[in-house]
């Protein structure tokens, strides 16, 4: 009944000049569970971006006098085997969870993903008959294997060549860092991500096109890019919204599970995957199961909050979708 | 109907030619040389010489790869480089018949739990039963197996010792159950969610009403009318589910040690014995693009109102 009187306001609001994303992001502000997931998930990128400001120790600070803690005041969440503090590694876990989810996103889903979905469907014709195609192909394989392939073939061999160049020219950062590891795993996770995004702005595309506004623009001799970026692309950006949200879980997750396999972030750069891998034996199970649990709820939390906020965002921007 | 069908099956091999070729590329790219796989840590010169000759790696990579897609036809995959001696056809074989048994196990437990669950939230819609349904599909969505194997784990082998914690004795053991759980339980979630929407949707229309109007009885109703018409999308996700029965859920074999396609694509990623990945890539690959086309064609049979052809989407 709520809904059905703030449905008949709309108009009036409208009448005094509120974008539809404006009442979208109202709406979504009067959500208490999507706020919250809202609230979680910035709590968790902030204290993956300040980690080194916010962690209470490095994430590589090695305390053989208290291995193995339970929980305390001074670790939190414990020490692992080689007494690392485990709030520290799961807060610079997350930094690497930021890292390659906000790069991998913005390259494969939001710069190439939306940018080819109004290509194909605004020209149409052998543009959108190409990138069908080839996103057909990429999304043909099976789960995660064409970013286990390329990360296990394509990493080693840039490895290889950067340490060529570290030698030749002095430069000692670049692998130690993790830059390589980091780069090639959010290119290979953009190739994973980009056609879901594509595809869905091009249906979105193909309905919108049709409209008079798009007829208006044209008639007033709009170029293809201005109708493209001020006409067409701020009315399908609700969804890409939408799908970013359960994009940024997927991403994170098949991090995660590229990692544990041992072929994405390499150790000591801590990674949520290598530290269930590092804990996700049977005799620490036994002995010290919160080692275990620690990295492995983070994960689930992360994707917990991210699908539901997913839902909340899909109802606050599609309202009529329902 | 036919052409849309004729259509989307020939792109399905102009498909697997490209997606194969990439794998090869990609693998002939990547390091380790699988010549020193197969001999080991000594060998001669003249003997590793002969074997990269006799084996082709020599000759450009289109070549290699125009004779790989030449003996594939004929349904020779090659031999691993790892298992010496055995050839990619027969060790896939006893290996797919393990990761199905596992998933079609874990399957079984998604559909009938996520079913029953689904139309019992959906009969009850408003009640809490319908809520705590709902939450628990939110939650066991998100339920990633490296949380769901270490407290099924700690629970079921370790503090009550009921059940292995890794092994593989087959269908009809005890080792399989923890595995088949953890793989299913997000399925249940999937599914339930799944079922209790399109039952909601079909509860709604009009000829439910008829159906009851005309003096049905409500089993009858629930059977022919909501049960069957609620079901077009979970088949939809079955779909999707059937062609994930050959290809292996990595993680879980990996983590109880059960010799599925799963463990065996992850040994052969590491030890570069590309005529495994190149056939395990065929395969996944194979299987995904025609369920999807199978599904594509079930889907008018289940719902008359759908229509094909029209917009071509192929995938």
């Amino acid at each position: 009944m709520r809904d059905e009187v703030q449905r008949l306001q709309l108009p009036e609001s409208r009448t005094r000049g509120h974008s539809y994303f404006y009442l979208s992001v109202r709406r979504l502000s009067r959500k208490k569970l999507a706020m919250t997931c809202l609230i979680v998930i910035a709590i968790m990128y902030g204290s993956g971006v300040f980690a080194p400001l916010v962690a209470p120790h490095g994430y590589n600070d090695q305390d053989l006098s208290s291995v193995k803690e339970r929980p305390s005041l001074t670790h939190p969440l414990g020490t692992d085997r080689l007494g690392r503090d485990m709030l520290s590694r799961v807060m610079y876990s997350l930094r690497t969870t930021v890292i390659i989810t906000v790069t991998s996103l913005v390259t494969g889903a939001l710069i190439i993903g939306v940018t080819l979905g109004l290509v194909a469907g605004y020209f149409g014709k052998w543009a959108d008959g190409v990138i069908m195609r080839v996103g057909e192909v990429t999304s043909a394989f099976p789960d995660i294997f064409l970013v286990l392939i390329i990360v296990a073939t394509v990493k080693p061999r840039i490895l290889q060549w950067v340490r060529g160049m570290e030698d030749a020219t002095g430069i000692d950062w670049i692998i130690r860092l993790g830059i390589v590891d980091y780069t090639v795993i959010s290119l290979a996770l953009a190739v994973f991500s980009w056609f879901g995004m594509a595809r869905l702005v091009r249906g979105q595309v193909l309905q919108a096109r049709e409209n008079q506004y798009v007829e208006a623009a044209r008639a007033l001799g709009s170029s293809s890019k201005r109708i493209l970026g001020r006409h067409l692309l701020p009315n399908v950006i609700s969804p890409v919204i939408v799908s970013v949200s359960a994009g940024l879980g997927a991403v994170a997750g098949a991090e995660v599970v590229l990692s544990w396999l041992g072929i994405g972030i390499q150790p000591p750069t801590p990674s949520l995957g290598v530290m269930i891998f590092e804990n996700g034996n049977i005799s620490v199970l036994r002995s010290d199961p919160h080692l275990t649990l620690v990295p492995s709820s983070v994960l689930v939390l992360l994707l917990f909050t991210f699908s539901l906020l997913g839902d909340g965002l899909n109802d606050a921007f599609n309202p009529r979708a329902r | 109907m036919a052409t849309y069908i004729v259509r989307r099956l020939i792109w399905v091999p102009v498909l697997l030619v490209i997606v194969s070729f990439i794998t090869f590329a990609l693998g002939r790219f990547g390091p380790g040389d699988p010549v020193q796989i197969l001999l080991g840590q000594n060998f001669r010169q003249d003997a590793y010489d002969r074997i990269r000759a006799q084996q082709g790696l020599d000759d450009p990579i289109a070549v290699q790869y125009a004779r790989y897609i030449g003996n594939a036809l004929r349904g020779d995959f090659g031999e691993s480089y790892q298992y010496r001696g055995r050839s990619v056809t027969d060790l896939l074989k006893s290996k797919i018949w393990i990761s199905a048994q596992l998933n079609f196990a874990a399957l079984l437990i998604s559909v009938s739990l996520g079913v029953a669950a689904g139309l019992f939230a959906a009969l009850r819609q408003g009640t809490w039963w319908d809520s705590a349904m709902v939450a628990f599909t939110l939650v066991g969505q998100s339920m990633h197996v490296f949380l769901t194997i270490p407290i099924a784990l700690l629970i079921f082998s370790l503090k009550l010792g009921l059940l292995p914690t890794h092994g593989w004795d087959g269908f009809f053991s005890t080792s399989i159950i923890l595995p088949a759980i953890v793989l299913g339980i997000p399925g249940v979630a999937i599914v339930t969610r799944l079922t209790r929407a399109s039952t909601l949707d079909v509860i709604g229309q009009d000829y439910i009403r008829t159906a009851r109007a005309k003096g049905l009885p409500e089993r009858l109703v629930r059977m022919r009318h909501i049960l069957r018409n609620s079901m077009i999308p979970v088949v939809t996700t079955l779909g999707f589910s059937l062609a994930g029965l050959a290809s292996g859920s990595f993680i879980v074999e990996l983590y109880f040690g059960i010799p599925g396609v799963g463990l065996l694509t992850i040994e052969s990623l590491f030890s570069r014995d590309y005529p495994i990945i190149m056939a395990v890539t065929l395969l996944g690959t194979t299987l995904f693009v025609l369920a999807n086309l199978i599904v594509d064609v079930i889907y008018p049979v289940l719902d008359p109102r759908i229509r094909l052809g029209g917009d071509y989407v192929a995938g």
